[in-house]
C-alpha cells in the first residue's frame, strides 16, 4: 500500500480501522463541543468551559465540602435548553451513598430557571414551548435515580446502562455518587478490587465516547502517610488515580471554597474559588452579602 | 426471639393506628445481589456452566473481571458476555425519576421534626427519614439529652406531631435515664404527660437494648432488621456508636479497626434507606494533634506563626475517622465556646453550615435563637470546648435561662 493511498483509507474517520479519527477530525470536534457549566465562571473557565463532554472527570473532597451539590447541580445544568446555550440533555445519577435529596435538587432547578429566565430572557422570546420546560418538575424528571446499595448492585447498574443508553439516546451526563463506597467498605480483595473497578471505569469511558456524554465520579478522600507526615488524597488508590481523564479536588482555602485540577491532559493545573448557595454553585465573587459571621 | 417479645410487650398501639405492614423491602433488596444465576432465564447450557464452576449468585458473578469469567468458565467471551448483561439487568435496582421520588416525599412524611424551630428550618423539616444523621460533641454538653427527646417525640401520637411509632434505643454508655425522659416529657408536654397512663404508655413504646459489646451490638442489629418491618419502629438512636466501635478496638491496629466499622457502617445506612426511618448515632471526640491537619500535598503547609493562639484552645476531633463522616449524611456539631453551647449543622446536603445558640432545660434542649449564625470554611468541622466546664455543667444539673 502506497502512502497516499494509506493516508487516504483513514480520511472520514474510517477505512481499514475501526473507530479511527485523525486528529486533525479529532479537534474540529473538540470545537464544536459544547460543556456542562458548573453555575461558577470562575470554575468553568478553569475547566475550559464546563465539565466535558465525552470525558470521565473524577471529584473528590473531605465531607460536607460540595461533592454531591455539585453532582447535582450538573444533573440539572445538562438540562439547560439549547436555545439557552445548554445541552438540553438528560442525567443518569447513580446514588450509593443515599445523599441525594430530592428537594435539594429541586431548588437547585429553581434556581437554575430563574437565573435562565434573568440571563437569557430576550433569547426565549422566539421559544414557545419555555414555560412547560423551565419547570423545577420537567428537571427533575429528567434525572434517571438508581439507588446502589452493595457493590454488586453497582456493578450491575453500570452494566445495565449499555443496554439503559441505548434507550436513553438523550442522557448527557452520568453521576455517580460516589464510586468508593459500597468498594471500601465491603471489598477485601484489593488486587481484585482494583481490577473489577478498572474494568468498570473503562465502560464508562467507553459510554463516555460512544454516547458523548460525560461522565462524573465523586469520590471520597483518606489520609495517605508520605515522606514523614500524612496528606489528603482520593481514595481507592494509586492505579485508580489513572483511571480517570480529569481530576478535581474540591477543598478548604480558609473560609472559602475552592476547587484544583490534580489532572488533565488538556488543561493547566489551577485553582478556582466557588461558592454554594441556595441556589446551588455560583460564582465566588459576586456572592450576595452574608447574614452574619460567626 | 427475645427482642421480638419486648417490642411486642411493649406499649401496644391502637389498632386503628396499625398500618398494613410494608413489604420487606431490605429483604428483597439484600436477596438482590445474592439472587441466584439459575434462576435468571440464562440458556440451560449457560447457566449450567455457571453451577459446574460455583459461580452461583450475581454477587459471585460480578464481583470478577470478564477475563476472569472467560477462564473460569470456558466459555466465548460473547457468550459471557451476554451472560454478564443478563445478571446485571435482573441485579440492577430499578431506575427512577427524580420526580417520582419528590412525589413520593410528598406523600408521606419524611421528617421527624426537632421541636427546635430554626434547626427544623435548616434541616427542611427535620431528621429525614431514610438517612444516617450523626451527633458529634464533647460528653456532657446534651447530646443525650437531645436524643432523649426525639425518642419521645417519636413516641408522641401524630396529632401532637409525633410519628405514633416504637422506638428503638441502644445505649451503650448506660447514659439512658428513665427519670430524666419523663422529666422531658412533663416539662415539654404537660398536657399529654398529665392524663391518665399516658407517661406509661409514651415510655413504654422506648424499648432500651444495652449491648456491652460489638458481637452483641451486631447481634442486635440483625434483629431489629426484622422487628423494624414489623413492628411499626418509627426512630432507631444508638447513643454512642463511637463508644461500642472504639472500646472493642482499643488494642488492635488501625487497619483492623477501619475493617470492623465497616458493617455496622453500610448495614445502618442500608437499613436506614429500607425501613424509611430516621436513625440518629451519636459519636465522641478525641483530642486531635497539631499535626493531624491535614492538607492536600498540592496545598502549600501553612505558616503556623500567628496561629499560636489557636493552638492552645483545645482541639477537638470526631472520634470515628474520616471514612465514618463521608458516610453520614447529617452530621449536627454539639459544641461550646464564648461562654455559649451550640449546634452547629456541619455536614448536610439541604443546608449551609449554621450555628444554632441553645441551652438544656428540665424540658430538654431549647434554642435561644431560630435564626442560624453562618459559619465559613474551616470553622464548620471544627468542635470547639472552650468555656464549657463539664463538672460544673454534668447532665445532671440544668441551668435554667430565661429566653
Amino acid at each position: 500500500m502506497s502512502e497516499t493511498s494509506r493516508f487516504r483509507s483513514l480520511e472520514g474517520g474510517h477505512g481499514a480501522l475501526k473507530g479511527a479519527q485523525t486528529a486533525w477530525d479529532m479537534l474540529s470536534e473538540e470545537q464544536m463541543q459544547k460543556h456542562i457549566t458548573t453555575g461558577c465562571e470562575e470554575l468553568d473557565a478553569i475547566l475550559g468551559g464546563g465539565i466535558h463532554c465525552k470525558e470521565v472527570t473524577e471529584v473528590g473532597g473531605v465531607p460536607g465540602i460540595g461533592k454531591t451539590q455539585l453532582g447535582i447541580q450538573l444533573a440539572v445544568n445538562v438540562q439547560i435548553p439549547v436555545e439557552c446555550g445548554g445541552l438540553g440533555g438528560k442525567a443518569i445519577y447513580i446514588d450509593t451513598e443515599g445523599s441525594f435529596m430530592v428537594e435539594r435538587a429541586h431548588q437547585i432547578a429553581e434556581g437554575c430557571i430563574s437565573d435562565l429566565l434573568d440571563n437569557t430572557a430576550h433569547r426565549l422570546k422566539d421559544f414557545p414551548a419555555c414555560p412547560e420546560i423551565l419547570q423545577p418538575n420537567s428537571f427533575l424528571a429528567n434525572i434517571f435515580y438508581f439507588r446502589i446499595c452493595s457493590y454488586t448492585e453497582q456493578i450491575a447498574t453500570i452494566n445495565y446502562l449499555e443496554k439503559f443508553l441505548e434507550e436513553q439516546k438523550d442522557v448527557k451526563i452520568i453521576v455517580v455518587d460516589s464510586i468508593t463506597f459500597h468498594f471500601r467498605q465491603d471489598f477485601d480483595d484489593l488486587a481484585l478490587r482494583t481490577r473489577v473497578l478498572g474494568g468498570m471505569s473503562l465502560k464508562l469511558m467507553r459510554f463516555a465516547k460512544k454516547y458523548s456524554l460525560a461522565v462524573v465520579l465523586l469520590n471520597q478522600v483518606t489520609t495517605k502517610f508520605v515522606e514523614g507526615s500524612f496528606h489528603l488524597t482520593l481514595a481507592l488508590g494509586d492505579t485508580w488515580s489513572h483511571a480517570c481523564t480529569n481530576r478535581i479536588i474540591l477543598y478548604w482555602n480558609g473560609n472559602d471554597r475552592h476547587a484544583y485540577i490534580d489532572k488533565s491532559p488538556s488543561l493547566r493545573s489551577a485553582t478556582a474559588p466557588f461558592l454554594i448557595t441556595g441556589k446551588g454553585i455560583r460564582n465566588a465573587t459576586s456572592h450576595c452579602k452574608r447574614v452574619r459571621m460567626m | 426471639m427475645i427482642l421480638s417479645k419486648v417490642l411486642e410487650e411493649a406499649g401496644s398501639l391502637e389498632p386503628s393506628d396499625v398500618k398494613t405492614k410494608r413489604p420487606p423491602a431490605a429483604a428483597t433488596a439484600a436477596a438482590m445481589s445474592n439472587k441466584l444465576i439459575s434462576e435468571m432465564g440464562l440458556p440451560a447450557s449457560i447457566a449450567n456452566v455457571f453451577a459446574a464452576r460455583n459461580v452461583l449468585t450475581a454477587k459471585d458473578a460480578l464481583s470478577l473481571p470478564e477475563f476472569d469469567l472467560v477462564a473460569l468458565l470456558g466459555l466465548d467471551l460473547d457468550q459471557v458476555r451476554s451472560a454478564v448483561a443478563r445478571i446485571s439487568e435482573i441485579a440492577c435496582p430499578p431506575c427512577r425519576t427524580a420526580l417520582s421520588l419528590l412525589e413520593d416525599r410528598a406523600r408521606s412524611a419524611c421528617h421527624l421534626p426537632t421541636c427546635l424551630r430554626g434547626l427544623d428550618d435548616a434541616l427542611c423539616g427535620g431528621i429525614p427519614f431514610g438517612a444516617l444523621t450523626e451527633l458529634v460533641g464533647p460528653s456532657g454538653i446534651g447530646k443525650t439529652q437531645f436524643c432523649l427527646k426525639l425518642a419521645l417525640l417519636a413516641a408522641l401520637p401524630t396529632c401532637y406531631g409525633g410519628l405514633n411509632g416504637r422506638i428503638i434505643y441502644m445505649d451503650t454508655e448506660s447514659k439512658f435515664i428513665s427519670s430524666r425522659l419523663i422529666e422531658i416529657g412533663k416539662s415539654s408536654f404537660p398536657h399529654i404527660f398529665q392524663s391518665e397512663g399516658m407517661a406509661q404508655e409514651m415510655a413504654g413504646r422506648i424499648v432500651v437494648l444495652r449491648p456491652s459489646s460489638l458481637s452483641e451490638f451486631t447481634e442486635s442489629l440483625q434483629q431489629i432488621k426484622l422487628m423494624i418491618l414489623q413492628h411499626d419502629v418509627k426512630l432507631l438512636i444508638v447513643d454512642s456508636m463511637a463508644a461500642i466501635l472504639l472500646g472493642e478496638n482499643e488494642r488492635s491496629t488501625t487497619v483492623q479497626k477501619q475493617h470492623s466499622w465497616r458493617w455496622p457502617l453500610s448495614f445502618l445506612k442500608s437499613l436506614a434507606e429500607f425501613s424509611q426511618i430516621p436513625i440518629v448515632v451519636t459519636n465522641q471526640v478525641r483530642s486531635q494533634n497539631n499535626d493531624e491537619v491535614f492538607h492536600y500535598s498540592f496545598q502549600a503547609q501553612k505558616n503556623d506563626t500567628g496561629k499560636t493562639s489557636e493552638r492552645l484552645e483545645s482541639h477537638l476531633t470526631a472520634a470515628l475517622g474520616i471514612q465514618w463522616a463521608h458516610a453520614v449524611t447529617i452530621r449536627l456539631i454539639f459544641e461550646a465556646h464564648s461562654g455559649q453551647r451550640f449546634i452547629k449543622v456541619s455536614k448536610s446536603p439541604t443546608s449551609p453550615a449554621v450555628a444554632f445558640p441553645f441551652v438544656v432545660e428540665s424540658s430538654g434542649i431549647s434554642l435561644l435563637s431560630h435564626d442560624g449564625l453562618e459559619v465559613m470554611g474551616a470553622e464548620i468541622c471544627t468542635i470547639h470546648c472552650q468555656g464549657h466546664n463539664i463538672l460544673d455543667q454534668g447532665t445532671k444539673s440544668y441551668s435554667r435561662i430565661q429566653c
